[in-house]
């Protein structure tokens, strides 16, 4: 690259200190010893990341069993117990993240504002991330079980007559991954909206818009893109459920997700060319969703959320 | 939705007050707040009370309290070794990350350079792809050059997320800094490394501290990347709890549960250090400065 630039250039047809010249042109493109800087940690990206990727990706093209190079594709989507994972996957982490972000709003709505206890509500709203799906899956087995305290308030109410079944199906993973998604998404929503200048809906106000109005014409005009990117991440989080599916749900069933499918064959089939297929797979889906999601938010509205003074 | 239910009621209200939306859109979202935080405390009870019961059939409560499980626990599922690993795991991944993040983050910080869109997104990519995506193969990998079930394995599994993570934090911090900073440090004749360590390193002393401190968060309660690499030798303490809680009836509920308890207060001591440094925001949005361009 770096002789390209010396013979594409033009107007230096003779430079009398050719490396010192050549130097001080890459430099002034932004390359120059500082960039020595970024190279171990990008070796290590690159050696424990992108190239574990590469030999995932042609481990997924040389099946154990033969019959070509797009032989486990081609098993993956015709056997539907495994076809069916992709489904399942996407029927936990879509409710569970939109529902996240959509409860996020209203509740960071009210908090955007300063008021006494709020940093220690904000802390509060923060401890299910630290406590991770392990630690919630166990709790959800106690609290939400046939004898847990869930099921004897409703009992003693008199709102049923017989334990909810509430854990090992689908609803307590769901339930998981609200508790450990709600936070998350929370925080971030709360980050974007303490972002919008509150003198733009007073300004709204001001010109006669009532409440309902300036949410849904100012607020959200400008919480969207944030939204889609909050969206996204929880997405993210929701996608790669595994310890809770496993814990609360129904692993051989109703939640058996693209993440257990993969385990199973690398850690109980050792068939790690069909594990790679199906991790190579959950990737390009929650791609997929991403991209979509980000197309989305490309037509949105952006620019500056704050005041008119350019502040 | 709250606060369409709650605008023809309430709007004259909201109005002459300057509240934002009407009383009842407020109390329906506090009331939903109320009941997720009193399902979480009742759930984070559950486990607290169980851990310290004797046995529990039927009734509110237990039929009587000991903290034999505790003991159980701890020689049971060798809880010290379990915590020295999850400790060294942790120590090692923040110093390493770190020490590698930082400068990366300075150079991406301060020079526009052909390419840094591509190694912004390979930065990006740990960071947004399930860690089972890329587990697995890192796993067949490691498997390979026998270094799974090692220290080494786990800490270099982890350093996948949380190296691109301290680059992503700590971009912005250096941004921050002015270069007339260094500039001016160079006049008076510091050499480059006297410039990073005298100058650079104290004025990046907070985000550093809050890089570490993620990191340190991140790292304990990263479950799927131990779980792939790790054996019974080298795994931490959320993928010890994991595999009691996953072969139920072998141990007893309650040791189990008292192993849930002592990895909720290690996470406790970590949350309430991060947040006497770090504002609560920055848990979460790791990556937004990133995705947000």
């Amino acid at each position: 690259m770096a002789v390209d630039t010396e013979r594409t250039t033009p107007g230096t047809p003779r430079a009398p200190r050719r490396t010192g010249g050549l130097r001080h042109r890459l430099a002034e493109r932004g390359v120059d010893r500082v960039l020595l800087l970024l190279v171990p940690a990008l070796l290590v990206v690159i050696l424990l990341f992108l190239y574990p990727m590469m030999y995932g990706v042609g481990l997924s093209l040389q099946p154990q069993k033969g019959g070509g190079m797009l032989a486990n594709y081609r098993a993956f989507f015709d056997d539907p117990y495994q076809r069916d994972t992709i489904w399942k996957t996407l029927r936990l982490a879509l409710p569970a993240a939109l529902i996240n972000v959509g409860v996020s709003v209203p509740i960071a709505y009210r908090l955007r504002g300063r008021f006494r206890g709020r940093r220690a509500l904000t802390a509060i709203l923060v401890l299910p991330v630290t406590l991770g799906t392990v630690l919630v899956a166990d709790g959800l087995l106690r609290y939400l079980g046939p004898k847990g305290w869930f099921n004897r308030i409703l009992l003693d109410l008199g709102l049923v007559d017989q334990p909810v079944r509430l854990i090992y199906n689908y609803w307590g993973v769901l339930f998981s991954l609200i508790i450990t998604g709600f936070p998350f998404a929370f925080l971030l929503v709360l980050a974007y909206m303490s972002g919008i200048d509150p003198t733009l809906e007073r300004a709204a106000a001001t010109l006669g818009a009532g409440p309902w109005q300036r949410m849904r014409r100012i607020l959200l005009p400008l919480l969207a893109p944030g939204l889609a990117t909050t969206f996204v991440l929880a997405f993210v989080l929701a996608f790669s459920v595994f310890p809770s599916a496993n814990l609360v749900g129904e692993p051989a069933d109703e939640t058996r997700v693209m993440a257990i499918a993969a385990y199973q064959s690398a850690f109980e089939k050792y068939d790690y060319s069909m594990a790679s297929t199906i991790a190579v797979l959950m990737g390009a889906f929650e791609l997929l969703v991403i991209s979509v999601t980000l197309l989305v938010r490309g037509r949105l509205y952006t620019g500056p959320s704050a005041g008119g003074k350019g502040a | 939705m709250s606060i369409a239910r709650s605008h023809p009621a309430s709007r004259a209200a909201s109005h002459r007050r300057g509240l934002p939306a009407g009383r009842l859109g407020s109390w329906i979202t506090w009331g939903c707040v109320a009941f997720f935080l009193f399902n979480l405390a009742a759930l984070i009870l559950s486990v607290v009370v169980n851990s310290f019961g004797t046995s529990w059939f039927a009734g509110w409560l237990p039929q009587g309290f000991t903290t034999a499980w505790y003991s159980d626990a701890w020689s049971e599922f060798a809880l010290g070794e379990v915590l020295q690993t999850t400790l060294a795991v942790t120590l090692a991944v923040v110093a390493l990350s770190l020490l590698l993040g930082v400068p990366a983050a300075y150079a991406l910080a301060r020079r526009d350079f052909p390419g840094k869109r591509v190694v912004l997104l390979l930065l990006l990519l740990p960071v947004l792809l399930p860690p089972i995506t890329y587990g697995i193969p890192l796993a067949t990998v490691l498997y390979k050059f026998h270094l799974a079930g090692t220290m080494t394995g786990v800490v270099a599994a982890n350093l996948v997320p949380a190296l691109p993570f301290v680059v992503l934090v700590m971009t912005p911090f250096v941004e921050q800094i002015d270069t007339n900073v260094e500039s001016a440090a160079r006049m008076c004749g510091a050499r480059t490394r006297q410039v990073f360590t005298r100058v650079l390193v104290p004025l990046l002393l907070p985000g550093i501290l809050a890089a570490g401190i993620l990191v340190l968060v991140r790292t304990v309660a990263m479950f799927e990347l131990t779980f792939l690499v790790a054996d019974a030798d080298s795994q931490t303490l959320i993928v010890a709890l994991y595999s009691a809680a996953f072969t139920p009836g072998i141990r007893a509920a309650q040791a189990i549960d008292a192993m849930a308890v002592i990895y909720m207060a290690l996470s406790a001591v970590l949350l309430i250090i991060a947040l006497v440094f770090v504002n609560p925001t920055q848990i979460v949005t790791q990556v937004r400065e990133a995705t947000a361009e």
